[in-house]
This record gives structure tokens, C-alpha cells and sequence, in this order.
């Protein structure tokens, strides 16, 4: 039924007409076309040895993104150019990323090694700065067992730019040759895949199939498939939908559409708030935020998303839609319970409005977990403060990882207001947060952490807008600031 | 090649810094893995179906909607082992699948073999089985109560510590909790079984240990070990978790072949592979040390007892290289160290880098620092006064240390690093800040050489020269990424004065080198390396003398150069020379040989010579910790280590940061969680965090010690650096320890375990902080 899907490999257009709508990119190229160079490390988008490269166009250009291939479904190369180690050579000779990587004794065991070549290309593509900052931030979706990174980053500062900038307009030329012009349909065994492409469509989709799986970035289901083993029946994507990939400036808020991706809403955010950008920073590697979307990290409900808290705190409002219908609620209002949320059969997330934060107000974002770089929460903090003279007037303040929903610590908020902001002053007001959660022991962190940070998390907060005190992150070694 | 025209490549081969030979392949992805292989027609594919509990009897285990199953071949379970059900390397109590009791979770309980992956795990998840729960021992604590080990405790003495520790005039005791590590390798475990004739098996099998992979199929199928052949080209990683763990898929992969006739394939999925294979283990140390005023040592004593998991593996070696590096680089003067090793209801632990030496290491280390503090000194100085070559030479063990270059690194590397300026600014800063704290540590590494099984210390090569000049290589080690295979090549075509180039390197075979040990205890290039440039100098000795009869000289005036070889007054091409040799109805082919001298040891009473030499390095190491979430940072690194007359300092580089950056994981973010029940939690890298790019400060030097050269004859003089450099990272642990100390100026010992994850950072902070508000005496 209907058209197949349609994409380019190694500039070539690639036809698949019959697929199983939930086999993941990997799988196609390394069983089905024996394209043997992309590996499975994890099979949940962590480690980044299948990662690939996606050119999608922009505009009249094109926008180039590392992506996990092991979370990523065939379907979702539609109308896109699709990168693979074995696309980098040209006349047998290496690219100037692989020859840097050769050069810098960048491979040991070689496993990891496409996978970091894939991140360093899309990365060269993009026009990206080389300071070792930014490339570790490129990289830290990659992991390496053997190399300690020091010469992968070392590449990455080699490899120069990018030898292919010449063909970007012709590259651009066979994305327009392939975009779709009607909806993708996909019906395998009995199983269905539908990619709308406009709001109205979407909507009419999720109507006719209330039951379906609304697949957004794939970072959260695409692990349902390869770590969960789940057969999922109908799947609806929402990225096609131009319309949901806006980021809308409603003057004292934005509206993040649900299509828009961390990676697109990452300077937006970060312009609300610094401590927003430095959260999406962290968040997963880059090839993560390279498909996840902000509202699909709210959407699953996950106890332990990293952007609920934060948005809480910034008073974030979601909108749903229902056939024609939206409604707006308090983002906090939308997590009932654990793995249940305020989203009924036939409708979906449609974005998500965050109000900007006012220049009076005390804003911060925490993000507690064993390793700084992309790892999940131990605890995540959302702590938005006002004050008068000195004193609090008002506080949100949300937390993850503390209770089996991202939730408001009411207790606190209410014993903080009307203390001074100081050390001394709110103290005492700690002890609410004993009220507001019960957090659990997990392989995280002990409940008694958990409610031990997150007091002391509040201090640090004070301690931050007193005693302007620096984060262990942004340390360098004695005498170099 | 040296004879197509173009002018030959006459730069040096050997101690220079070549790539790592697959390094063109790896980065085009051309460089094939076991799963890259083309999949040979009628392909099986195999799911294990594992234990959920962690000690129980098997009351039922009904797989009949297993075998009816779509897609479904065979189901494997002890029954159909044919030979011996058991694929441990040495005690024999690791059966392939379990008869009646299941021994932790995750053990392999059956195999399907289906005609895809996902039949096959669909199917496995049809078994009915009942278990009848049986008391479980998780723990070290647990199983030391219960008198559950693997061997009755081991000692070794030096003197009467105890008598000296008491005597001393200040004591100091403490313990330490050691988590274990997962190896994660990026390669999961995998292994391709393709059957031939005679029921003769093909086995590909990522493994650093192919003959005894070899020698365990066969046993277990009842098979004479020639006909098996075990072939290794690469593995994506090994770090010692492929020296006996990959066995037991390689065999069920066999089994499955010979069952069915068909070609069967056994590739493990992160989390199986996390779930069902062995770790580093988790130790738990006591110590105790008596010292002066000075801080010299009187004596030490350490307890130390390790978690093992079910079976024996290779525990027992590994305890005993724990025991082997109680005194890291330290003479003790006096010493005690006793050893448990208990049995407990988790998954058997194995070779991890280092081999219980890191652990081994770790109670003198905190002891060091808990003397220093307690005198008011800097740790510095305690180390430099303790070791070896400083204040005496002898081991715990007997041996003495003749080769010690731990004081010549330590010092210049203070130098080099500005340890001492470094010490006072953050003094200074730590008394500025109050919830910040920065520490600092240098720490020497001392690491034996040599498989303490005495046997394993030979190894095999095969060399041939073919008539158009090429050459083939073939050892008996593996390439794991180590850059193994470059440096054995490089030793060889250093023998004939040839390219790089001119030398094949070819994959690990049984059928080629036999009886070889596991690419294990930084041996490869010491023992392959010398087996190698054996055969090839057999050869060269061949050519030498033909030479010398055809061209009318004696063989002391053959030469071979780069440029070609001359004989007398004859010069003629490498290929030229073997050409006509070949005429001449010369061999050219040789197998070498290599034994370790020297090296000897009575286990019974823990003494001897179980090392040929040591490998020594000393790393600093500065970090910063949040006192209120205890958040921390390594803030710079540097490395001064000793690899001897280096073979290849590129490749050496590379192994001692990425060991520094594995160990640094080990000791900070890499923690393993087990739940009540004895289910690994962490079996995945969305909750089991090694280091990223992030985690390795920009401030990192890695230097290798310009005078180094081996003291005994190692091949070129080099020395062995895969497994050393990892316990370099212990630094990193010291200067968190040191950063916790620092709320108390020192008055107070941490109670820091590892990994020093920010929760456990936290509580010792907060722990220091109460018993400094109790006025409670700190350094006990």
C-alpha cells in the first residue's frame, strides 16, 4: 500500500517497499545489506559504536546529524541522505576525519571506531568548532574502552574541514528530487506505520488508531523494541510534521513544538536560562539529542527525564490535542502516577509553552548522576525563586528522581517563603522536604541521598546567588582559574 | 613490494612509533569482527535462556513450547552435552549448563538455536521452569559467615608483623570496601561455529584464549583436541574478560554445530552479556601498619577477601596476585597479608587488567596516606621513605627487588608536575573555599611480570618467508587493540631488515601455533615477541649461512640492511637472496619457541621468584570535589611510566592513558549494583557509566621514562605495559581521599570506599564532619 520509503545511500536514492516498521536502521545495514562497518555496542543508543549520519535538508541547505542507528527505525530515513563509515572513502583513499584518526593513534581495538569517525564527520560537516570543549560535548555519546579519548579528540582537532562543502548544493539538489509529497504509509504482517505531515492528519491518525505507539525522536521507543522486545503494532511519527518542528516566540514564553528536537531547542532554552542550556548540555550524548524531542522527553513520563523538573520549575504549560480539540494544563498537573499520565486514548502532546524567566527571579537547574556527561539522573532540581528585600517571596521548585513522577516539593516551597535567602535563613525550612518525598533506593543512588542532595542542592542554590560559588564542573586544575 | 621499483622504505621499524596495524580498517570499518563475517548458508543463531534465581533447585524445566516454537532447531541442555559438562580452565566445577541447582543469575540453564536471533529469544522465553529458592550468598560478608571459599585462607609472611606493627611507635588500622568492574568491552561475546568433516569444528571466537577455547570444546564434546581449530583475528576488546568467559559461548555455539550439523553462531546482546559474564572482583581489605616518627614502616598486615562468584575460574591466581601486590612498591619490612576467597551466589569473577593487583594495591595506598596524615606530613614524602631501593628489597613473597626505579620516577616526575607548589596552592584554596575542595596524589606503581602459574610462561610463533620476498607471521597471542600483532611484526621485519610492510599478520590459530597461553598478565610481546624474532632469526641463520657458501664468505660478513644484503662482496635484494635460496632447497619456514628464565615458586609456603622483572610507573593526580553533593572532578593528570626500551611508543602511549582512563572508571563512576534478590542492576551503559571524552581532563600528560631499559633480557630490552598503567589510577582515588580529608585539615582518616561515586563522596565528607563535631580521634 501507498508509496515506498524513499532515501539516499552514498547519494544514491534507496527504495524499501516492505519492511518491518520497527527494524532499526542497524540491523538493515548490517544483516540485510551487509554493510558491516556500523556496530552494535548496546542497542540503546549509549555507547554510539552504530552511529551514523543523517543529511536532511534545511532550507536550501543541509542539516548534518549524528544519529544512533541502533534506536533508529527504517521509516524514518524518509526523504533523508544516509551517511555510513563505508561512504567516507573516495577512490580508496581515506577521508581527511579517517586519515586524522589513523594518524593520531585513534583506534585500539577498533570496535568504537566507526562510530567516533561518524560522530567527528557529522561534526566536520557541520562547521563545528574543534576546541576540545565542544568536541567533547560531540563525542561524549561515543564510548571508547581503550583509548582513554586523548587521541580521539586529538583527530578531532586534525581532521580540518570539510573537503565536501562543494558538493553540499547537489547534495541538497537530490534531498529535494526525493521529498515526499504524500504521507508515508506502511502496513507489514498486519503491523502499521503512518508518518502524517501536517497537525490535522497526525491528529486524525491518532483518532482512528488511539491505541498506537506516537513515536517522536525514538531515544525512549526505540529501547522498547531492542531492549524491551516489545512488538509494537501501529506506529504513528510525528516527524514529518513540519508544522510540530516550530519553535514559536510568544513574546514572554516559547512554544516548543512536539517534533522540535533537544538539539533544536537547546539554544532557545539556553537563552532563557543559561542553566537550561548547561541541563540540555548533559543530557544524553549528542546523537540522543539529535533525534529525542523535549516534549517526547515529557510525553513518556518518565520519573527520571531531565527536562520535567526544570520545566516545572520555569512554570511550563503542555497542550494536548484531541481531534480539533486542544487543552492546556500546568506541565506538573500532566504526571498522575508512575508510567500513568493526563493523556487520554486519541490524543497526543502537541508542545509544550515555557514562560521566559523573569531577570529578578532566582533560577537553577541541578542535575545530580555518577558521571557528569550523559548519564541519567540520580536527581534532577528545578529551583525557581522570588525574592523581596532579600527574603523569599515565592518559590517553585520540582524535582526528578524523587518520587515515581517529576513532582513539586509544596512542603518546601511553603516553608521557604517568607525566610531570608541565605545560608542561615533557609535552613531550617529544610526539613519540608522530608514531607514533600519518599525517594526509593535504586542502582542511582540510596534514598538517603537522594533527600540529602536535594536539601543540600537548595543551599547550594543560595550559596550560588550569595557567595557567587563556582560548580565542580566548571573547575580547571590549581592555577588554571 | 621492496622489489616493485619504488625505493625501498628504509626507515627503522623497531621503537618507533607505527600505527597500529589495522588502524586503516578500523577506521573505514573495513576491519572484520566475528559478526562481520559473511553468514554461512543455514546460519543458526542462538539465545541462551539463563537462571532468574540466584541459588535454587530446578524443579521443572519443561522446554517443549521451546522446541515447538517458530523457527526453532534445537534447544541444548545438559543432556545433550556429550563429552564433559564443564568449561571451567582449571577446577572443574563450571558446568555448560547445570544439572539440578542453579548457581547464581543469569547462569545459562539451556540454548535455543533457531533460524533467526529474535525466534530464538522469543522462543527461550516459552521455558517453563520452576526453582525451589535455596539460601543465597551475595555478598563477601555473607559468605565469609557461612565459610563459603573456594580454597582454605592463604598466608604469606615476612618476619612478625604482628609483633613489629605493636611494637612500632605509632599504628594505624583501617578498612576498604573495592567494588568489582565490567569489562565492557565494546565487542560483546561472540563466536562462529562452522562444522566440517569427521565432526571436525571451524570455531571463530573473540577470545584471548583460543587454545584452551580449543582444548574445552573438545572435552566437552568428547573430541580429540585435533579436531578442533580455534581462530582469533581481532577482538573489539578483551581487558582479560575473554581469557575464560568467552569459552562458554564458543562451546555452546559448538555443540549447537555438532547437534545439527549446521553452521551455528552465539552473539551475546549488552545486557546478556553484562548479566551472564564475570567481573573484576570486589574486595574487602583490613590494614594494619606499625611505623616510626619518620613514617617508615615497621610492618604491615592485610586481610583481604574477595567475592568470587560460584565457581573457581581463575580466582585462585588472581587472590594470590592480589596478595602478590599487597606491598605495591613498598618494602614492608615486616608483613602479613592473608587471603579468603569466597564462594558466593554471584557470577564467577575473572581476569580483569591487572588481575587482583589493583586491588592487592589499594590497602597500602590508603594506609600511606592515613600515616602521613597522622604525622602531619605530606604523603609524598611517607611514599618516597618506604620504597623499594629506599628502605629494603625484599617481598613479602621472598623475591628480591633488584630493578626498582620507583624513586628516580617519583622524584622527577614531582619535579615535572610542580607536585610541591601544586600541595601548597591548594592549601591555600581549600582554605579559601568551603564547600569546594581540591586534592591531590602521587602514586607509584609496581607491577610483576609474569604468569604466576609457571607453566604459562612459553609461547610459540610461526614464521614463513615466501619466494617473492613476503612474509608470514603467525604467534600464538591475540590482538585485542593492544597492538599486539604490530609490535611482534616489527621485531620480525626488524630481523630481515625489511618494510613493515613485507610482514603479513595473520590471525591466531590453533591449527598454527599450538598449546599457547591466553593473551593474558601483559605478556604478549615479552613471550610472543621473543617466540617471533626465535623463528625468524632460525631463518635468517639459514639464509645467513647459505649466503656465506654461495658467495664465497664467511657468515660473520653477511649483513641484511634496509637497503638489501651483502654478502662479501655480493649485494643482492632480500627477495633476491630468498629466491635463490629457495633454489637451493633452503627452509623457509620456522617455528620459534620462548620459556621465561628464571622464574620459579613453591605456593605452598608463598615464596619464590614468580616474576621475571617489574614494569613501574607514578602518576599525579589532582582532583576537586562538591562537599554538598559530593559532585567530583579530575582536574589534571600526569603520567611518567617506565616501558623499558619502548617496541612501539605510540602504541605504548595509548596503552597506558587508556588503562589510567579505565582504571580512573573503576575507582569513580563505574559501580555495580546488585539487588537483594542477586540480579545485577547495572547491566547496561544507560546505568553503567565508564569514563566518556568529558571525563579526561584537558590537563594530561603522558610521559614514557626516556631512561628506561629493562634489566633483564626481554625482547629489545622493552617492557610488558598492558595491565600497569591501569593502577596508575589509584592517584585519582588518593586525591579524593585527600579532598574528603581536607574538611578536617587532615585530622581526620575518610571512610572512602571505591568507587568514590559522589554518594559515597558525600557520606564520607558527612562522616568526617560528625566524628571532627565529636572530637572523635580520627586516624583509627
Amino acid at each position: 500500500m501507498g508509496r515506498p520509503i524513499r532515501f539516499l545511500l552514498d547519494g544514491e536514492v534507496r527504495e524499501i517497499a516492505e519492511v518491518d516498521p520497527t527494524l532499526t536502521v542497524l540491523h538493515w545495514l548490517r544483516y540485510d545489506l551487509r554493510r558491516t562497518g556500523t556496530k552494535e555496542g548496546c542497542a540503546e543508543g549509549d555507547c554510539g559504536a552504530c552511529t551514523v549520519v543523517l543529511g536532511e535538508l534545511d532550507g536550501a541547505g543541509v542539516r548534518f546529524r549524528a544519529v544512533n542507528a541502533c534506536i533508529l527505525f527504517v521509516p524514518m530515513l524518509d526523504g533523508r541522505a544516509l551517511f555510513t563509515v563505508e561512504s567516507l572513502k573516495r577512490d580508496g583513499e581515506l577521508h581527511p576525519v579517517q586519515r586524522a584518526m589513523v594518524e593520531n593513534h585513534a583506534s585500539q581495538c577498533g570496535f568504537c571506531t566507526p562510530g567516533f569517525v561518524m560522530s567527528l564527520y557529522a561534526h566536520q560537516r557541520s562547521g563545528a568548532a574543534t576546541d576540545t570543549a565542544t568536541l567533547k560535548d560531540a563525542l561524549a555519546g561515543n564510548l571508547c574502552r581503550c583509548t582513554g579519548y586523548g587521541p580521539i579528540l586529538a583527530a578531532g582537532q586534525a581532521m580540518g574541514a570539510d573537503p565536501q562543502a562543494g558538493d553540499l548544493e547537489a547534495l541538497a539538489m537530490a534531498l529535494m528530487g526525493i521529498q515526499p509529497t504524500e504521507r508515508l504509509e506502511l502496513l507489514h504482517r498486519g503491523r502499521r506505520f503512518l508518518a502524517p505531515r501536517t497537525v490535522a492528519e497526525l491528529a486524525a491518525a491518532v483518532q482512528q488508531y488511539p491505541h498506537a505507539t506516537i513515536l517522536a525522536g525514538g531515544t525512549d521507543v526505540g529501547l522498547w523494541v531492542t531492549k524491551q522486545h516489545r512488538v509494537l503494532s501501529t506506529v504513528i511519527s510525528l516527524n514529518e510534521v513540519e508544522a510540530l518542528r516550530s519553535i514559536d516566540d510568544l513574546g514572554g514564553a516559547i512554544r516548543i513544538g512536539a517534533g522540535v528536537r533537544y538539539v533544536d531547542a537547546h539554544p532557545i532554552l539556553g537563552e532563557i536560562h543559561p542553566s537550561f542550556g548547561e541541563l540540555m548540555r548533559r543530557l544524553g550524548g549528542l546523537p540522543v539529542r539529535n533525534l529525542g524531542t523535549v516534549c517526547g522527553n515529557i510525553a513518556n513520563g518518565s520519573p527520571i527525564g531531565d527536562m520535567p523538573p526544570a520545566l516545572i520549575a520555569a512554570g511550563a504549560t503542555l497542550v494536548l490535542r484531541s481531534g480539533a480539540e486542544t487543552r492546556n494544563l500546568p506541565l506538573e498537573d500532566y504526571f498522575l502516577a508512575y508510567g500513568r499520565q493526563d493523556r487520554q486514548a486519541g490524543e497526543f502532546v502537541e508542545a509544550v509553552i515555557v514562560p521566559r524567566v523573569p531577570p529578578n527571579r532566582i533560577f537553577k537547574i541541578f542535575k545530580l548522576s555518577k558521571r557528569l556527561d550523559q548519564d541519567i539522573s540520580a536527581l534532577c532540581a528545578g529551583i525557581s525563586v522570588g525574592l523581596e528585600d532579600g527574603i523569599v517571596r515565592d518559590a517553585r521548585i520540582a524535582f526528578g528522581g524523587m518520587a515515581a513522577t517529576p513532582k513539586r516539593a509544596t512542603a518546601l516551597e511553603a516553608a521557604l517563603a517568607g525566610r531570608p535567602w541565605t545560608e542561615g535563613g533557609i535552613s531550617a525550612a529544610l526539613g519540608a522536604l522530608d514531607l514533600d518525598f519518599r525517594p526509593i533506593d535504586d542502582m542511582r543512588a540510596s534514598a538517603g541521598y537522594r533527600l540529602q542532595a536535594a536539601k543540600n542542592l537548595i543551599l547550594r542554590a543560595v550559596l550560588e546567588t550569595t557567595h557567587d560559588t563556582p560548580r565542580v564542573l566548571d573547575l580547571e586544575a590549581v592555577g588554571h582559574g | 613490494m621492496a622489489d616493485a621499483g619504488a625505493a625501498p622504505d628504509l626507515s627503522p621499524v623497531l621503537h618507533a612509533p607505527l600505527a597500529h596495524d589495522s588502524a586503516k580498517k578500523h577506521v573505514a570499518g573495513e576491519a572484520l569482527y566475528i559478526d562481520d563475517l559473511p553468514e554461512p548458508a543455514g546460519l543458526l543463531h542462538i539465545h541462551v535462556g539463563q537462571s532468574a534465581r540466584a541459588h535454587a533447585r530446578i524443579i521443572r524445566l519443561d522446554l517443549s513450547a521451546v522446541r515447538a516454537a517458530p523457527g526453532v532447531v534445537c534447544v541444548l541442555t545438559s543432556a545433550d552435552v556429550p563429552g564433559r559438562n564443564d568449561i571451567s580452565p582449571i577446577a572443574g566445577d563450571d558446568p555448560m549448563f547445570p544439572e539440578g541447582v542453579v548457581r547464581y543469575v543469569g547462569q545459562p540453564l539451556f540454548a535455543v538455536a533457531a533460524e533467526t536471533q529474535p525466534k530464538a529469544r522469543a522462543a527461550a522465553a516459552l521455558a517453563v521452569i520452576e526453582y525451589e529458592d535455596m539460601p543465597a550468598l551475595l555478598t563477601i560478608e555473607a559468605a565469609l559467615a557461612a565459610n563459603s571459599i573456594l580454597e582454605d585462607r592463604q598466608t604469606m609472611r615476612l618476619g612478625d608483623a604482628r609483633a613489629e606493627i605493636a611494637a612500632a611507635q605509632h599504628n594505624l588500622s583501617g578498612r576498604l570496601a573495592i567494588g568489582g568492574q565490567d569489562h565492557f568491552y565494546l565487542e560483546g561475546q561472540v563466536a562462529l561455529v562452522i562444522p566440517g568433516e569427521d565432526g571436525d569444528l571451524h570455531v571463530w571466537s573473540s577470545t584471548q584464549n583460543p587454545t584452551e577455547t580449543q582444548h574445552l570444546i573438545a572435552r566437552c564434546l568428547g573430541l580429540r583436541d585435533h579436531a578442533v581449530v580455534v581462530e582469533v583475528r581481532r577482538m573489539g576488546g578483551g581487558f582479560g574478560g575473554k581469557e575464560t568467559q568467552s569459552v562458554h559461548y564458543a562451546a555452546i555455539a559448538a555443540l549447537a554445530a555438532t547437534r545439527t550439523g549446521r553452521p551455528a553462531k552465539c552473539r551475546l546482546d549488552r545486557d546478556d552479556d553484562m548479566v551472564m559474564t564475570g567481573k573484576r572482583h570486589a574486595f574487602v581489605t583490613d590494614w594494619q601498619v606499625g611505623f616510626d616518627h619518620a613514617g617508615r614502616l615497621a610492618g604491615a598486615a592485610f586481610e583481604l577477601a574477595s567475592r568470587c562468584g560460584h565457581s573457581a575460574d581463575l580466582s585462585i591466581a588472581i587472590n594470590d596476585r592480589a596478595m602478590f601486590h599487597s606491598d605495591n612498591a613498598y618494602a614492608l619490612q615486616t608483613a602479613e597479608i592473608i587471603s579468603h576467597r569466597t564462594r558466593t551466589n554471584t557470577v564467577s569473577d575473572t581476569a580483569f587488567r591487572g588481575f587482583g593487583g589493583p586491588q592487592g594495591m589499594m590497602g597500602i595506598e590508603r594506609a600511606m596516606d592515613a600515616m602521613a596524615w597522622s604525622l602531619g606530613k605530606d604523603p609524598m614524602d611517607v611514599r618516597l621513605a618506604n620504597l623499594y631501593g629506599v628502605s629494603g628489597d625484599l617481598t613479602p613473597y621472598g623475591q628480591t627487588v633488584t630493578d626498582s626505579v620507583s624513586y628516580e620516577l617519583m622524584t622527577e616526575l614531582e619535579r615535572s608536575c610542580d607536585y610541591r607548589a601544586r600541595r601548597l596552592a591548594i592549601q591555600a584554596w581549600n582554605a579559601d573555599n568551603a564547600h569546594l575542595k581540591r586534592g591531590l596524589a602521587l602514586t607509584p606503581v609496581k607491577f610483576g611480570i609474569s604468569f604466576t602459574a609457571n607453566h604459562l610462561n612459553q609461547a610459540g610463533a610461526l614464521v614463513h618467508v615466501y619466494t617473492d620476498g613476503s612474509i608470514h607471521l603467525n604467534h600464538g597471542g591475540t590482538e585485542m587493540g593492544q597492538g599486539l600483532n604490530v609490535k611482534v611484526a616489527a621485531v620480525v621485519a626488524d630481523v630481515f631488515k625489511v618494510p613493515l610492510a613485507a610482514v603479513k599478520i595473520s590471525a591466531t590459530r590453533t591449527d598454527k601455533v599450538p598449546n599457547t597461553s591466553a593473551t593474558a598478565a601483559s605478556s604478549g610481546s615479552d613471550l610472543n615477541g621473543m617466540a617471533a624474532f626465535n623463528a625468524a632469526r632460525a631463518i635468517k641463520a639459514r639464509l645467513t649461512d647459505y649466503a656465506a657458501r654461495e658467495f664465497g664468505c664467511a657468515p660473520e660478513d653477511v649483513t641484511f640492511s634496509p637497503s638489501g644484503v651483502t654478502a662479501g662482496d655480493t649485494a643482492l635484494s632480500f627477495t633476491e637472496l630468498v629466491r635463490r635460496a629457495y633454489f637451493a632447497r633452503i627452509s623457509l619456514s620456522a617455528n620459534g619457541f620462548y620459556r621465561t628464565p628464571e622464574i620459579h615458586y613453591d605456593r605452598a609456603r608463598h615464596q619464590g621468584r614468580p616474576f621475571y622483572y617489574y614494569a613501574y610507573g607514578a602518576a599525579c593526580s589532582e582532583v576537586a570535589i562538591d562537599t554538598l553533593t559530593g559532585e567530583n572532578k579530575v582536574t589534571r593528570v600526569d603520567i611518567l611510566h617506565d616501558v623499558g626500551r619502548s617496541l612501539n611508543p605510540a602504541v605504548d602511549a595509548g596503552q597506558i592513558e587508556g588503562g589510567f582512563i579505565q582504571g580512573m572508571g573503576w575507582l569513580t563512576t563505574e559501580e555495580l549494583v546488585f539487588d537483594a534478590e542477586g540480579r545485577l542492576r547495572t547491566h547496561a551503559p544507560s546505568n553503567y557509566k565508564i569514563p566518556t571524552a568529558g571525563d579526561r581532563p584537558d590537563a594530561f600528560t603522558v610521559r614514557l621514562w626516556d631512561r628506561g631499559e629493562n634489566a633483564v633480557e626481554t625482547i629489545h630490552r622493552s617492557k610488558a605495559v598492558g595491565e600497569p598503567p591501569l593502577m596508575l589510577a589509584i592517584s585519582v582515588f588518593s586525591a579524593l581521599t585527600d579532598a574528603v580529608a581536607s574538611v578536617a585539615e587532615h585530622q581526620i582518616l575518610p571512610r572512602l570506599d571505591a568507587p568514590a561515586t559522589p554518594e559515597r563522596i558525600l557520606a564520607a565528607v558527612m562522616d568526617v564532619r560528625t566524628r571532627k563535631a565529636l572530637g572523635v580521634a580520627g586516624h583509627v
